[in-house]
C-alpha cells in the first residue's frame, strides 16, 4: 500500500477535497471498497483520505450509508495570472515530469461558445394551433439511409372480377433503410472502452425503444447478439472484430473516419483493458493495446472510402446501410457531400464537444468545428447540390437534452446520437477518467468487480427512460410548433431564432436572430 | 384566418367573374382588407395558346424600363405577341403597382420544354429584375390580386369583363408577413393556382426542398410554396395524383400500417422520398391545376380540374357543394349559398381526402 501511494504523484495540488464527517462514520468501510480509486484506506479506528487521487466522481458520496462524505472543490491559490492559468500551469507540471502526451476524457472542456445555447424555439399563438400530443397523433418515425430523388410508377393492366383496370405501381426500388421510432441513437462506443454490462444495458434500451446503437470499434461481444438488429457494427481503422459475420449481424455498418472529441488521430486502447473476453471479441491477443492508426490503410482519398463502402455492401450483398463518420472539421460540408455522392447512405458529423474515453488533451481542447455550424453546413452544402433528401445526416457531439435534439433536427439532421448523455443515465458523473479503466462506476471498467455493480435491468431501464423522456419532450415541442411530424421539422431553420449571436455567425447557422 | 372559395363548371360553361366576387365578399369577415385576389381559367379564349404572364411593375416613373427588362428576358426564348396594361377602374386602391399582362409563345424549338422554360423565366424575373413581380405565368387564365377588400379589387380589375369555367378566390387576413399586392392570393405557376387557408408550419423545409430544384420563393409568404409542391410534384415528377396529394398531406403511420402489403409500401417510399414536400400546420387549400395529371389507373387528365383538400387532422374548414354542372369548394357553405341558393349536395370531405372535380 504505501508503496502504492508513491506511484500516484502529486506534484500539483489535488482538485478536490474530501472530507469525512467523523462524528457520522460509523467506519463501516463502504468508501473503502467503492472507491476504485484508492483515495480511502481504514486504518484501525480512522478512515485515512488521499485526496490527490480523487476525480469528484461522487460514488462514495452516493454509497455511503451514513451521508458522511463531502467531495469539494480543493481551491488552492495559485497566483493570479490571465495567460498563465492554473491550468496552464498544472498541464506543464505533469507534462515535464512524464514527458508525455497528456491524456483526459469526456468532451471539450474549453470555453467555446455552446450554440445550442443561443438558440431559441418558436411556438404557435393564435394565428395556428398548438397541436396537444396526448390528443393527437405525433410522428417522430425516422429512416435513415437512401432515399431515391423521386418516386416512379408503372402502369399496370390488372384483372379485377373479369374486368380489366390499369393500377399504378411503385417502379422505383427503396434501398434498405434503418427505422427509427424517435429520432435519438446511442453513439458508438466500443465493448472494451465500455463494460459489457454497459453495452448490454444500452443494447436492452434502444431495442425497447426502437432505435439503434452502435457498437463502437471494438467488435460485438456474443451476449449482444440478441440485440444485433438493432445495433450499427463500426469499421474503424483498426478493423478490430470486423468480419463478415460481424457485418451481416448488425442492422446496419459504419465507418469510423474520425472522430469529434480527436479529429485526426486515431484510438487507443490500454492492454489493462483487454481482458480475455475484450481480446476475443476484438480477435487481438490478451493484454495486448489495441491501437487504432490514424487513417484507415485502404483509404488515402475519397475513391478509396467509395470503394470501401461498395466492398462493405458488397459483403452484405447490398443488404445494410452504410454510414460513414467523419469528425467535425473545417471542410466538413465539402468532404460530407463527397461522402453524399458514394454509395453511402448516411454522413455521421461529430461535433468537437463529443465525448471520448481518451483523447490527448491538446486535441480535445483545440480540434475540430462545433456541431452546429457543422451540421448547417453539411446540410445546406448538401442542398446545393440537390442530393440532401438522398441521404441521412445524424449529428452527434455533445447532444444534452431533448432540445439540442430539436435543435439539431431544425438546423438540418435527421438524427442524433447520444454518447455521454446515454452513460449519465448509467451512472456516469463525467469524471473524465475512463481512461484508467477503474470507472467505479463500472461503466468504462473490465475489473469484474466494478463491471458487476452496474446492473443491466436497472441500467437499461435508465437509458429507456431517459430516451422515452426526450422522446416526449420532443413531441412537446413539435406539438406547440403546430408541426405533427418530424421531417417537417427537419432543415426548418425557420422555427429558429438565434439569441446574442453576430452576423456571421447567425449566416453559418442560417437562421435569423430573435426579432426577425 | 382566411376566406377561400373555388367553383367549376363541369360542362366548361363560361361564368362571368362578378360571380365569385359576389361570394367572396360574403366571407370578407375572414378577410381584413390586406389583400384579395382572384384566378378564372379560360379567360382569354383569343389567346389561349400563348402564355398570359400578370405581372406587377412597380409604380415609379421609370416604370416602361423595368417592362424592357421583362422583354429582354422573354425575348431569348421566343416572342411577346402583345403586351398591355392590365384594364383597371382608377381610383379605387391605391396603385402601389401596375399590372402588366404579356401575352407570349415560345420559338419552335423550344415548345418541348416550354412548361420548364417558363418556371425559369418566372423564377429569373423575380429574382433579378427590380421592381417586377410575375404573378401569373398560365395559359388562358389570368389570376387579379391586390392589397384590398374582395369588392375593390375585383371592381378595380373590373372582374365583371372576364368570362371563365373555373374561378378560384380568395380573402387574406395576413399574419405571417406583411400584406402587399405579391401576397395576396392565389398564386400560381403554370396552369397551378392555389387559395390557401392557414399557416404552414413546415415552410422552412418546403421551402428549402423546392429550391433545391430551381424554385425560388421570392413573395415573403408560405402559400407560394404550395404551388410550387404541385408543380413539381405532379408535373415533374409525374406522380399519380392520389399520392401527390397523400404526399402533401401524409396519411398517417398507422394507417400505413394498416395497409395491405402493396399499398403499404408505396405509401412508406412516399413518406421517405417526399417527406420535405409534406404541408404541415393547419390548411384548406383549393388548386387549379395544371393539364396532363395522371390518376392512379393511368388516367391523363386532358383539362385543367379543381382538388380542394384539408391538412391531415383538418385543422380549417373546407365544404364541397355541387348543384347541376357546377361544384363549389369553399371555407364556408354561406358563400356558396350566396351565389346558388339552391344546392343538390353539400359535404364535408373528410381530413386530409381530396375533393377532386374534372371537366365532363
Ligand atoms: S474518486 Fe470517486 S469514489 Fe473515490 S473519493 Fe473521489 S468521489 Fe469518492
Ligand atoms: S464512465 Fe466512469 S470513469 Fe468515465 S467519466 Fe463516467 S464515471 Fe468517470
Amino acid at each position: 500500500m504505501e508503496e502504492e501511494c508513491k506511484m500516484i504523484p502529486s506534484a500539483v495540488p489535488p482538485k478536490y477535497k474530501v472530507e469525512i464527517d467523523r462524528d457520522r462514520c460509523m467506519l463501516c468501510g463502504r468508501c473503502v471498497e467503492e472507491c476504485s480509486w484508492g483515495v480511502y484506506r481504514k486504518e484501525k479506528d480512522r478512515i485515512v483520505i488521499y485526496s490527490n487521487r480523487c476525480g469528484a466522481c461522487q460514488r462514495c458520496i452516493v454509497m455511503c450509508p451514513r451521508d458522511a462524505i463531502t467531495v469539494r472543490r480543493n481551491i488552492t491559490c495559485w497566483r493570479d495570472h490571465p495567460l498563465w492559468t492554473a491550468e496552464v500551469r498544472e498541464d506543464i507540471i505533469n507534462q515535464s515530469k512524464t514527458g508525455c502526451v497528456l491524456l483526459s476524457g469526456m468532451g471539450n472542456a474549453k470555453e467555446y461558445p455552446t450554440y445550442f445555447d443561443r438558440i431559441v424555439l418558436d411556438a404557435c399563438q393564435v394565428t395556428n394551433p398548438s397541436i396537444d400530443p396526448l390528443r393527437e397523433p405525433m410522428e417522430l418515425r425516422t429512416y435513415i439511409g437512401k432515399k431515391p430523388k423521386k418516386l416512379e410508377f408503372e402502369f399496370v393492366e390488372e384483372e379485377i372480377d373479369g374486368k380489366k383496370i390499369k393500377k399504378a405501381k411503385l417502379k422505383t426500388k427503396i434501398a434498405p433503410n434503418l427505422k427509427l421510432e424517435t429520432p435519438i441513437m446511442i453513439a458508438h462506443m466500443s465493448y472494451g472502452a465500455l463494460s459489457l454490462n454497459a453495452h448490454l444495458a444500452m443494447a436492452k434500451a434502444v431495442k425497447e425503444c426502437g432505435t439503434y446503437m452502435g457498437s463502437g470499434e471494438g467488435g460485438l461481444h456474443k451476449a449482444l447478439y440478441p440485440y444485433a438488429d438493432h445495433i450499427i457494427t463500426q469499421v474503424a481503422s483498426g478493423r478490430f472484430g470486423v468480419n463478415v459475420d460481424y457485418l451481416n449481424r448488425g442492422a446496419a455498418i459504419e465507418i469510423k473516419i474520425g472522430q469529434g472529441s480527436k479529429p485526426g488521430i486515431g484510438g487507443h486502447l490500454p492492454g489493462e483493458k483487454v481482458t480475455a473476453e475484450v481480446s476475443m471479441t476484438r480477435m487481438i491477443p490478451e493484454g495486448t493495446d489495441a491501437i487504432s492508426p490514424a487513417p484507415h490503410h485502404d483509404i488515402y482519398s475519397i475513391e478509396d472510402l467509395a470503394q470501401l463502402v461498395r466492398s462493405l455492401k458488397e459483403a452484405t450483398r447490398w443488404k445494410k446501410p452504410v454510414f460513414v463518420k467523419i469528425a467535425a472539421v473545417h471542410n466538413v460540408a465539402a468532404i460530407a457531400n463527397g461522402i453524399a455522392t458514394s454509395d453511402a447512405d448516411a454522413v455521421v458529423i461529430d461535433g468537437f464537444k463529443g465525448g471520448t474515453g481518451a483523447a490527448p488533451k491538446v486535441f480535445r481542447d483545440h480540434v475540430g468545428i462545433p456541431i452546429e455550424m457543422a451540421i448547417a453546413a453539411v446540410d445546406e452544402r448538401l442542398r446545393e447540390e440537390g442530393v440532401r433528401n438522398e441521404v441521412s445526416i445524424i449529428a452527434s457531439g455533445g447532444i444534452r437534452n431533448s432540445a439540442d435534439v430539436f435543435k439539431a433536427i431544425a438546423l438540418g439532421a435527421d438524427a442524433v446520437y447520444i454518447g455521454t448523455a446515454a452513460m449519465v443515465a448509467l451512472g456516469c458523473r463525467v469524471c473524465g477518467r475512463c481512461y484508467t479503466g477503474q470507472c467505479a462506476w463500472g461503466i468504462a471498467t473490465q475489473r469484474p468487480e466494478l463491471v458487476n455493480r452496474l446492473d443491466v435491468e436497472e441500467g437499461a431501464r435508465r437509458v429507456a427512460n431517459l430516451i422515452k423522456a426526450w422522446t416526449l419532450e420532443i413531441k412537446e415541442l413539435l406539438g406547440a410548433a403546430g408541426i405533427n411530424s418530424i421531417e417537417s421539422l427537419r432543415g426548418n431553420r425557420d422555427r429558429l431564432r438565434g439569441i446574442g449571436l453576430n452576423e456571421v455567425e447567425l449566416k453559418a447557422l442560417g437562421i435569423k436572430h430573435a426579432g426577425f | 384566418m382566411c376566406g377561400i372559395i373555388g367553383f367549376i363548371s363541369r360542362k366548361k360553361r363560361l361564368i362571368r367573374g362578378d360571380k365569385i366576387a359576389i361570394a367572396l365578399d360574403s366571407l370578407k369577415e375572414r378577410g381584413n382588407g390586406q389583400g384579395s385576389g382572384y384566378v378564372g381559367y379560360g379567360i382569354y379564349p383569343d389567346y389561349k395558346d400563348y402564355y398570359a404572364l400578370h405581372v406587377f411593375l412597380k409604380n415609379t416613373p421609370t416604370y416602361h424600363k423595368i417592362i424592357d427588362k421583362v422583354k429582354n428576358i422573354l425575348s431569348k426564348y421566343g416572342v411577346v405577341v402583345k403586351d398591355e396594361e392590365i384594364p383597371v377602374k382608377e381610383g379605387v386602391l391605391k396603385k402601389e403597382f401596375i399590372p402588366w399582362r404579356f401575352f407570349y409563345d415560345f420559338h419552335d424549338s423550344y415548345k418541348d420544354i416550354e412548361n420548364d422554360l417558363m418556371v425559369n423565366i418566372v423564377m429569373e424575373i423575380n429574382d433579378k429584375v427590380n421592381g417586377a413581380f410575375v404573378f401569373s405565368s398560365g395559359k388562358n387564365l389570368g389570376v387579379f390580386k391586390a392589397t384590398g377588400w374582395p369588392k375593390e379589387v375585383a371592381e378595380f380589375y373590373r372582374l365583371d369583363e372576364y368570362e371563365g369555367y373555373m374561378w378560384l378566390a380568395h380573402a387574406r387576413y395576413p399574419t405571417n408577413t406583411r400584406g402587399w399586392w405579391g401576397g395576396a392570393h392565389p398564386f400560381n405557376i403554370l396552369n397551378w393556382s392555389v387559395v390557401h387557408n392557414g399557416e404552414i408550419t413546415s415552410y422552412g423545409t418546403n421551402k428549402r426542398y423546392v429550391e433545391s430544384f430551381g424554385y425560388k420563393c421570392r413573395m415573403f409568404t408560405d402559400t407560394e410554396v404550395v404551388a410550387y409542391i404541385f408543380d413539381l410534384l405532379i408535373r415533374k415528377h409525374k406522380l399519380p395524383v392520389e399520392y401527390a396529394l397523400s404526399a402533401i398531406a401524409p396519411k398517417f403511420w398507422d394507417e400505413i400500417e394498416r395497409m395491405d402489403e402493396e399499398e403499404r409500401r408505396i405509401h412508406e417510399a412516399i413518406r421517405m422520398t417526399y417527406g420535405p414536400a409534406a404541408l404541415n400546420g393547419p390548411f384548406a387549400i383549393v388548386v387549379g391545376t395544371h393539364e396532363g395529371m395522371i390518376f392512379m389507373n393511368g388516367d391523363i387528365e386532358k383539362n385543367n380540374t379543381m382538388i380542394g383538400l384539408t391538412d391531415r387532422i383538418k385543422l380549417r374548414p373546407l365544404v364541397a357543394a355541387e348543384k347541376d354542372d357546377l361544384v363549389f369548394v369553399s371555407s364556408e357553405e354561406a358563400a356558396i349559398r350566396r351565389i346558388c341558393p339552391e344546392l343538390d349536395k353539400v359535404e364535408m370531405p373528410d381530413a386530409g381526402s381530396p375533393v377532386i372535380v374534372r371537366i365532363e
